[in-house]
């Protein structure tokens, strides 16, 4: 378990979420590829602060950053959901093509 | 002995985090990626930030049954028993998918990172806990009031009742001019036709 693993397994990881986030139609799917691409920054501030960090505390509240903002973006990103559904009857990224309403 | 944990933690990661969206039910989704995420802090601890992926353990497993209950509000294809195309623009994701992985990989292999380990027996839960407390408090504390902040938004957003009745009841264009006259057409919900969301609902 060296850096450069612990990096290509995070990259994979929001690889993975780009392509899902790029690809699915319904905005719950979206925010789940988004949720991929920040657990893989997760992994990789983790790694840095194991392997190149001096295993100063710092890198750790880096992970702990990451992880309110992955709070923030679920909460905020379920009440848009909600909010553009109550709106327009629209879960499908096609359905809000224009920006009125 | 740890190497082939995290081989096995790395691996259950990705191939679970590929799945969520290989997947046909949006709620066997959610569980693969809370599965993703259970192995991402398995290699936290294994990386000897215990307390982080404890607490990711903890917050996503919460996080991913909430998540679970939003896809069966919004599931477009339930228990895979109704066959449809759930994606769009495939290659373009696809590619998109693939070139970040590979410029992350390109970067972990090529870049050279200075080699400064974390001694093992060094007590790095207690050294989190000082530093949150003491030198990095703005940080922990400018977090949470960002929760709180984000608490209050949701509520705004996904609240059926406004200040003046109905969510959008207080949604009314502002005029061009001042003292104009308000128009209609500009409104958020249109006003005529009674239910303005028949019809243009559903997936087709």
């Amino acid at each position: 378990m060296t850096l450069v693993t612990v990096l290509l397994v995070a990259g994979a990881l929001v690889g993975i979420g780009v392509w899902g986030a790029l690809a699915q139609q319904s905005f719950v799917m979206l925010m789940m590829g988004i949720e991929l691409m920040v657990n893989g920054a997760i992994l990789a501030a983790a790694g840095f602060w194991a392997h190149a960090g001096d295993g100063g505390p710092k890198g750790q509240v880096l992970v702990i950053v990451a992880m309110a903002v992955m709070a923030v973006e679920m909460a905020i990103g379920f009440a848009l959901v909600a909010a553009v559904y109550r709106a327009r009857q629209a879960d499908l990224t096609e359905d809000i093509g224009s920006l009125k309403g | 002995m740890i190497d082939v944990a995290f081989v096995v933690f790395a691996v259950a990661a990705v191939v679970s985090g590929y799945r969520v969206f290989a997947t046909d039910s949006m709620v066997r989704a959610s569980f693969l990626l809370l599965a993703s995420f259970l192995n991402v802090g398995a290699i936290l601890v294994l990386l000897l930030a215990e307390y982080l992926g404890i607490a990711l353990l903890f917050m996503m497993t919460v996080e991913m049954v909430v998540m679970a209950l939003f896809m069966v509000m919004f599931m477009m294809n339930p228990a895979g028993l109704n066959p449809m195309v759930m994606v769009h623009q495939p290659r373009l994701a696809a590619a998109a998918g693939v070139a970040a992985t590979v410029g992350i990989g390109v970067v972990a292999v090529v870049a050279e990172f200075p080699d400064a380990p974390v001694e093992t027996g060094r007590d790095t839960i207690a050294e989190l806990g000082a530093e949150l407390l003491g030198p990095s408090m703005l940080v922990f504390e400018s977090a949470g009031v960002t929760l709180l902040a984000t608490m209050v938004c949701a509520v705004i957003l996904s609240s059926a009742r406004g200040r003046y009745g109905d969510g959008y009841e207080g949604s009314l264009a502002p005029p061009l001019e001042p003292g104009g006259d308000h128009r209609p057409e500009d409104d958020l919900v249109d006003a005529e036709g009674g239910d303005e969301h028949a019809g243009q609902g559903g997936h087709g």
